[in-house]
């Protein structure tokens, strides 16, 4: 499939592949007939973490991306060395060693510590910053740019990779399923007799250029849902009504906090093959190639041989790729008669 | 609203009313972000609120640059959490002493509109959307007799507060039914550094203190009876609490 070079102008256009695992057939749709897709009482939950700047450049031979927050002012970093985001993650060179006690610097205001190293990947570094609070947030959001893709035709900017309803700013990468989500279409689906829900989960990064560290992924991250989402979600699944989650994330959130009976916490399940969602019916994604770890999680959601056949029509239909690319909906009952319009 | 706990965005926060909002904003149990482009100004603002026991916390920015927005929102909202109360205060009079239309710059216009619309109009962008999916939210523009008057020499600050005033209204108008309060306030003619820039020759013993209108302001928000998309005057409010 070809990736989307960059952000989208015009995102209702941006086409929705709807997979009805129910029906066992799948079709294209447009993102700006989400509304029609939905039914009254269905729960669409989102992501409403925003996006940090996670990607700190020490040097040349030196990047840091931030993929966890310990506490306030203690991060895990994964060290790139030298190469640009124009080079691919697993081709970029291994960093210089950075033992505990290295001092790094992020311009003139931000400083750090490096604080521990992974027993298992030099790369995987804790760094504790110098700074606190303000000066700690001031300092990182001037130094730090958003993770960049190898694929895009031009630099990502801060506002590229926010939803329009971000809050909080959690995510290393962007909680990308919710992109295409413009105010017109949630409210859309509100007026369709849908709610939307908003949870916040720290969504990490995507890729470390490592196969053994990627095999890691995704790493343990911290979520939090609003006492009144988790109502809402537990009257929806009282009434039988569908539980859309809005990217990975969500699903990882809502699934996690199923399993542990806790709304806020440290979600370390792993979706996929194997898993069968209690919560979550249904899930608004991106659009990702067959064999990578995004598409296995569909696999949670869809049989194996009705997601090749709608993503084999996809590629041929010129669907775009990535976190800048089309979507696609995989929800029981999503093509069947009850579809109106 | 309740203000106690509530995480506050204020811009134009290093002195005159922007300052007094977040002293007494503070002093009644909000968790504030403060916003000037002056370090030094912020900080120390940030700092008297801390010694009295408030919480307080001072960024910098310029929010008639586009780059800036983001970066305080996501930094304010890191400090404070999601912003419940925002304060667009920050503004500026263009060029002075104030020129008459016919002296006015295309350019000068279009860094007042920069700084007094663009400027809210981005940060609310920013926050809005979250106020009205999670629990709503209030917006406050900080206005002027200037933005319902036509004086002579205020065209390019009249020009911005007026459409400022509408901007106030339509969000009123869009998120009113998802919790979001928006609403614009004259604060009245002050002793601040802005009005000694505008208007020179003033008594001082003419005008308002900041204080005092940054309590009437607070009392508007506390009151639950504002209809949603007002334009409001802080000499409108009667009683002021000490």
């Amino acid at each position: 499939m070809r990736a989307a070079s960059a952000p989208r102008t015009q995102p209702h256009s941006e086409r929705l592949l709807v997979i009805d695992p129910g029906a066992g057939t799948f079709a294209d749709r447009r993102i700006l007939e989400l509304p029609r897709l939905t039914h009254p009482g269905d729960v669409w939950v989102v992501n409403d973490a925003a996006t940090l700047p996670a990607s700190l450049v020490i040097s040349p031979e030196l990047e840091l991306r931030l993929v966890a927050q310990e506490d306030e002012r203690t991060f895990w970093a994964l060290a790139f060395g030298s190469g640009d985001a124009r080079v691919p993650t697993e081709q970029r060179a291994l960093p210089p060693p950075l033992p505990v006690g290295t001092t790094l610097r992020f311009g003139e205001e931000l400083s750090a510590r490096v604080v521990a190293v992974d027993a298992h990947s030099a790369r995987l570094i804790a760094i504790r910053f110098e700074q606190s609070d303000a000066r700690l947030w001031q300092g990182l959001y001037r130094a730090g740019r958003p993770i960049q893709y190898a694929y895009l035709s031009r630099p990502l900017a801060l506002w590229d990779v926010q939803n329009g309803y971000a809050s909080r700013p959690w995510a290393f990468e962007m909680p990308s399923a919710g992109r295409p989500l413009s105010f017109e279409l949630l409210f859309g689906l509100e007026r369709a007799g849908a709610e939307v829900l908003r949870l916040t989960h720290a969504a990490g990064i995507s890729s470390t250029g490592d196969s053994a560290l990627d095999r890691r992924l995704p790493i343990p991250e911290r979520y939090e849902i609003p006492r009144a989402s988790a109502e809402r979600v537990s009257l929806a699944r009282a009434r039988r009504s569908r539980v859309v989650a809005v990217g990975t994330s969500v699903t990882r959130a809502l699934e996690s906090a199923e399993l542990g009976g806790h709304r806020a916490g440290v979600a370390e399940l792993l979706l996929g093959p194997g898993y069968r969602p209690r919560v979550v019916s249904g899930i608004l994604s991106g659009m990702h190639e067959p064999n990578t770890t995004h598409f296995s999680l569909l696999e949670a959601f869809a049989p194996r041989g009705l997601l090749e056949a709608s993503f084999a029509h996809a590629e041929r239909a010129g669907y775009l790729e990535h976190e800048f690319g089309d979507a696609c909906l995989i929800l029981p009952g999503a093509l069947s008669s009850t579809e109106c319009g | 609203m309740q203000i106690a706990q509530t995480a506050t965005l204020i811009t134009g926060a290093g002195r005159g009313l922007g300052r007094a909002l977040g002293e007494e904003l503070a002093r009644k149990g909000a968790r504030v972000v403060l916003v000037a482009r002056t370090r030094a100004d912020v900080e120390a603002v940030a700092r008297t609120i801390r010694e009295r026991g408030g919480e307080a916390h001072a960024l910098v920015a310029d929010l008639g640059r586009k780059e800036d927005v983001y970066p305080l929102v996501g930094a304010a909202s890191a400090l404070v959490g999601p912003i419940g109360l925002l304060i667009h205060n920050a503004s500026t009079l263009g060029p002075t002493p104030l020129r008459l239309l016919l002296d006015t710059d295309c350019e000068d216009l279009s860094r007042v509109l920069e700084t007094n619309l663009l400027g809210p109009f981005r940060v609310s962008r920013a926050v809005a959307g979250s106020m009205a999916l999670g629990t709503g939210g209030t917006i406050v523009h900080v206005s002027s007799d200037a933005s319902v008057n036509a004086y002579e020499r205020w065209g390019a600050y009249s020009v911005s507060k007026a459409a400022l005033d509408h901007l106030a209204r339509l969000w009123a108008a869009e998120l009113g039914s998802h919790g979001v309060r928006s609403f614009s306030v004259d604060p009245g003619e002050m002793r601040t550094q802005m009005h000694a820039d505008a208007v020179p020759e003033a008594d001082p013993a003419t005008l308002a203190d900041p204080n005092d209108v940054a309590r009437r302001i607070v009392t508007l928000l506390e009151s639950d009876s504002v209809a949603n998309g007002a334009r409001l005057l802080a000499s409108d409010v009667r009683e002021v609490p000490s």
